[in-house]
């Protein structure tokens, strides 16, 4: 009886002095990686990196390949989540004193001005690195083989992005914020515009009944507020998350990154992919891949395992963990320089003059100038429709994974760049110089007007000239490049010209240094 | 021919239950999201109300205007008459600023000219004219809910 106690006690003892170790080896199920078994059970034994392959193929860690850009979005998500926490602890959303707490975050709270900058920055970084990621995506062909329905997914991730920095500027309750609400909430309300023109307001008013909706009333007040708080800290990020886990997901049941039919390894690949020391690979000897990593010497083989592949630990998690450290380290200091802006307080008797929506807006805000729904309403529907339809619509299997599919694609990629410069940077002179129906014709229908204006005009000319690539070069893939190019280089003009080139009642100026002084 | 059409209307009973119940799940589901949409929709609306004094006809000299910041209105009185005219931009809802020749939008560069026409720009309409009344107490009444024609006056002396 009494050994039987000792012995109790004994073991005890033994499992208080190994209780860290084996604590440590509960959750580390796999042990230390030190053999390609555990390195492989590592990744797929965790919750957080089983999303990934036990191998990644030498393609995918090229820096070439995907420049990182998507892994770059998903850092400055979490970097926006972990300061967008830290902001709520000081932030109040009520209308009386949204403000003020913003104020006190920027010039009381300790270190909120570079919280706050680094929340904003990382946001708005998401959309610049959400398009890119977007761009590459679509000239390697990645919406390919499967992946069609993934670029959907992300296009909805593309919007909610949108979604959440728009949500998001609305919350300080300055001027920005609370002119940006009321013209939101009066797009919101344009297909007014067109049920206006065709005279059935009376009885199905969509856009005056969805305005309601979104304000919590007839006009911009503190359920407004309310509502785009919760649009921004609950209902538009559970949406990302999920739409971001799917998307995730989906990756990893098509195989992975894309890659090209033919893969070639480079010697300089080499310099990419630390080798661990081979001790048994998970693969049997047996098999003839398994011999071939055995195999020493200069053949394109050695040190590789099958199909290309190397283990993900190190190999990808490594790269994975640098890439963030810079992501933030970007980041930190980019905030730690430049601070988020704050304007007055909200002032619903004056608008500012220029009222320019952030920078990623003012394209839109440009075409919003020729017409309220065609800007806010019809031509983003119209570009999101088109972007979404481009998998389907160009479904040829050819040159996947490779940068613009093959000369002809970069040519057509150049040929469309520089036509559609042409014609928006044509369209827009002569808007600005000419003025448009209203200018000329002021009781011409508005009807007219929504159907015939400079940004309906470009849409219309990107499809007709997409269509003419297709036929003139009997490719749908070259038609999508077209598309895609035509798509990314109006973004991109339209955005500088309203953000440089428009003043004052939105008025055309060569600088800002001419804008009227008063 | 009518046999087989016959024999195509007849559904047996564990079908008919089935899309019974589909149905009913459907049309119940409907049901809720309509309550949930309706919850948006709020019943009470802490918000000014539409319809406010703005002070006596002599507070208005003839050929005058005022702007009510508050209220998003200009009151223009004219020897036949006052008149309201709303600084509310029919684009997107900016409020409009006055110049020589009439109103001009700070944000998409709408103009309007001194009766509130639009004669450039993104504005879809006029802006709105509401009607100026008189309460019993002989002080004037704005509805901004209500917009009466353009050149509807309140005359002074009628």
């Amino acid at each position: 009886m009494s050994e039987l106690k000792q012995s109790g006690i004994d073991s005890f003892k033994h499992n208080i002095k190994s209780a860290f170790k084996s604590f440590a080896s509960s959750f580390l199920r796999s042990g230390k990686p030190t053999s390609d078994r555990s390195r492989a059970a590592a990744v797929f034994n965790n919750f957080f990196l089983h999303v990934q392959g036990v191998k990644t193929h030498i393609n995918t860690l090229r820096p070439a390949y995907t420049l990182g850009l998507g892994l770059i979005s998903f850092f400055l998500l979490i970097i926006t989540i972990i300061s967008g926490v830290l902001l709520m602890v000081y932030y109040s959303p009520s209308i009386e004193h949204a403000y003020n707490s913003v104020k006190d975050i920027n010039f009381v709270v300790f270190a909120g001005r570079l919280i706050r900058n680094m929340h904003k920055w990382a946001g708005e970084g998401m959309i610049i690195f959400v398009l890119l990621h977007m761009a590459r995506v679509f000239y390697t062909s990645s919406y390919k083989n499967g992946r069609q329905f993934n670029w959907v997914i992300g296009l909805a991730l593309l919007i909610l992005t949108f979604g959440i920095n728009l949500s998001g500027y609305m919350l300080p309750w300055d001027q920005l914020s609370y002119w940006a609400l009321v013209i939101v909430a009066n797009i919101i309300q344009s297909p007014k515009e067109l049920t206006d023109s065709l005279g059935i307001t009376g009885f199905f008013d969509i856009g005056g009944f969805s305005k309601e909706l979104f304000l919590g009333g007839l006009t911009a007040g503190k359920e407004s507020l309310t509502r785009v708080y919760l649009l921004h800290i609950m209902l538009l990020p559970i949406f990302l998350f999920i739409f971001l886990g799917v998307h995730f997901w989906r990756i990893r049941k098509d195989g992975g990154l894309t890659k090209p039919d033919v893969f070639e390894p480079k010697a300089i690949d080499a310099a990419l992919i630390a080798l661990p020391e081979k001790k048994g690979g998970i693969f049997p000897a047996n098999k003839t891949y398994g011999l071939m990593e055995l195999a020493h010497g200069k053949t394109p083989v050695v040190d590789r395992d099958v199909e290309n592949t190397v283990l993900s630990w190190p190999n990808l998690l490594i790269a994975e963990a640098a890439l963030f450290v810079l992501c933030l380290a970007g980041v930190i200091v980019y905030s730690f320089f430049i601070d988020a802006p704050l304007k007055e307080l909200a002032n619903p008797m004056i608008p500012e003059n220029p009222a320019k929506a952030p920078w990623y807006f003012l394209g839109l805000q440009e075409l919003l100038s020729y017409s309220a729904f065609m800007g806010g309403v019809g031509l983003p529907g119209l570009a999101l429709l088109g972007l979404g339809l481009i998998p389907y619509l160009d479904r040829e299997e050819q040159h996947l994974g490779i940068w613009f599919s093959n000369k002809q694609g970069k040519r057509v990629a150049i040929e469309s760049l520089i036509a559609s410069a042409l014609v928006i940077i044509g369209l827009l002179a002569f808007v600005i110089n000419f003025g448009w129906f209203r200018s000329w014709w002021p009781n011409v229908p508005q009807l007219l007007i929504t159907l015939i204006n400079p940004g309906n005009i470009w849409v219309g000319f990107m499809i007709l000239w997409s269509v003419y690539v297709i036929k003139k070069t009997g490719s749908t893939r070259m038609g999508a490049i077209a598309l895609f190019t035509m798509f990314l280089i109006s973004y991109l003009i339209y955005t500088y010209v309203g953000t440089e080139l428009r003043g004052p009642n939105w008025d055309f100026f060569w600088s800002r240094s001419e804008w009227p002084i008063h | 021919m009518s046999n087989e059409a016959h024999e195509k209307a007849e559904i047996s009973r564990r079908d008919f239950l089935g899309l019974a119940s589909l149905g009913a799940a459907v049309i119940s589901s409907l049901t809720v999201l309509t309550g949930v949409l309706r919850m948006f929709k709020p019943n009470v609306r802490y918000e000014e109300s539409t319809k406010f004094k703005i002070g006596k006809a002599e507070d208005f000299p003839e050929g005058t205007v005022k702007k009510l910041d508050e209220r998003g209105l200009f009151i223009f009185s004219k020897d036949d008459g006052l008149y309201a005219i709303s600084a509310v931009c029919t684009h997107l809802g900016c409020i409009v600023n006055q110049t020589d020749w009439g109103f001009q939008c700070p944000c998409h560069g709408s103009r309007y000219n001194e009766h509130g026409k639009v004669i450039a720009g993104p504005a879809p309409r006029n802006l709105d004219w509401h009607e100026i009344s008189k309460t019993v107490d002989g002080i004037l009444e704005v509805d901004t809910a209500k917009s009466v024609p353009a050149g509807t006056k309140f005359k002074l002396y009628a």
